[in-house]
């Protein structure tokens, strides 16, 4: 690589010319390529892959004398509470067996429970409500959005809704006795 | 040594010129996880919701932003002047009350979103529904499904739920039924549907289309 000729012509030759000492002019790469190598490195890790996306929300449009009819056999409701927790309940919420229907559950099993709704239940019929609570935060609401689309849940048979009083009540209920805070 | 020397100055090169710097993000947003693959665009109407609830409007630069400015000004009376409109354009974010923009422009401040108060968005006085009308307004020549593509909700995964749907609010009060979400991308996880159906080869992804 990097070398020059030092020899100095090389004419003189013979008795009485000092013999010139060749100094060699190879430099030592080493360091250099330890550099690189080291910048790479951090070029490497800390190029992130991940880009944003868009995901698409549509939003129902708001008429009251439209409202959606859904079979209670086919319903599952999903309530948003704060502190990540998740709630659920089949059908109809009866007064005289809250206790057994509400249930409470995280974003991890929720997968779990919603393909299994899904699985058992005629296509048609299928619907799933889902209700934030005002604890509840915004990435809650899009996290449960994915659910459905990785579950592949059809667009129309899911949407938001308000929640109620008795519902919210649950929620309270719920967390005062699991001690979320 | 000198062939590797080379390879390690060849990837070096690469990685630097490959890397995108990104611009310093003034509103530090963590936006949430989901499974779709569709790449945001740059330019767009962006509503910024971070973590302690405020809200920021954005009017990217392919965006009608001097025409929403106008817009606005007329509709909603601010009685800004032509000088207050021409440093109003200036500013990246928008993150003040109406009430407050006439005052805040003729201090002619350099303004840092991290003491902006944010756009009102109560259930009293939501000032994003002037916003969104002012961008229906000025983009009402134009086909529905562009603005749509163009409408983008940025929020921080800790931002509550109730700012969230008031933004939702304004839109559909505005008859805008589709906007889209900033999110990360992230592949499906194994096993589950969407996995399955994209491995198929059907597509699977409904929400993408």
């Amino acid at each position: 690589m990097a070398e020059l000729d030092t020899s100095g012509g090389g004419h003189k030759k013979g008795p009485g010319v000092k013999k010139q000492v060749k100094k060699s002019t190879r430099v030592d790469l080493t360091p250099m390529v330890d550099l690189g190598f080291l910048l790479i490195t951090f070029f490497v890790f800390t190029t992130t892959m991940s880009q944003a996306t868009a995901m698409n929300m549509n939003e129902p449009k708001d008429s009251k004398d439209e409202q959606i009819k859904v079979k209670e056999s086919g319903a599952m409701t999903i309530l948003l509470g704060k502190s990540d927790q998740v709630y659920y309940y089949f059908g109809q919420l009866d007064p005289a067996k809250l206790s057994e229907q509400f249930k409470s559950t995280n974003f991890k099993d929720i997968r779990g429970i919603i393909t299994e709704k899904k699985n058992n239940t005629p296509e048609g019929d299928l619907m799933y409500v889902i209700k934030s609570d005002d604890e509840s935060t915004f990435k809650n609401a899009i996290d449960i959005l994915d659910e459905m689309t990785i579950s592949g849940v059809k667009p129309g048979h899911y949407a938001e809704d308000k929640m109620s009083g008795t519902e919210q009540q649950l929620i309270k209920q719920t967390e005062l006795a699991n001690g979320i805070h | 040594m000198t062939a590797m020397c080379d390879v390690a100055f060849l990837l070096l090169s690469f990685f630097i010129l490959a890397t995108k710097q990104k611009p310093p993000e003034v509103l530090s947003v963590q936006t949430p996880n989901s499974v779709s693959s569709k790449v945001a665009p740059d330019k767009a109407i962006v509503i910024t919701l971070t973590k302690d609830g405020r809200t920021f409007l954005m009017l990217g630069d392919d965006t009608k932003k001097a025409d929403i400015l106008a817009d606005i000004n007329k509709t909603k009376a601010l009685g800004l002047t032509d000088a207050d409109m021409q440093r109003w354009k200036k500013q990246q974010f928008i993150g003040v009350p109406l009430g407050q923009i006439k005052a805040v422009l003729e201090g002619n401040k350099e303004l840092s979103p991290a003491t902006l108060p944010g756009i009102p968005t109560d259930t009293t006085n939501n000032e994003m529904i002037d916003w969104v009308k002012s961008i229906t307004n000025v983009y009402a020549g134009t086909d529905q499904k562009e603005l749509e593509k163009m409408l983008l909700i940025k929020g921080d995964n800790n931002a509550l739920y109730p700012s969230f749907r008031q933004i939702k609010d304004a839109f559909k009060k505005n008859e805008i039924y589709k906007f889209r979400i900033v999110t990360n991308g992230e592949a499906p996880p194994a096993g589950s549907e969407l996995a399955k159906s994209i491995a198929a080869g059907t597509g699977g992804d409904e929400n993408n289309k």
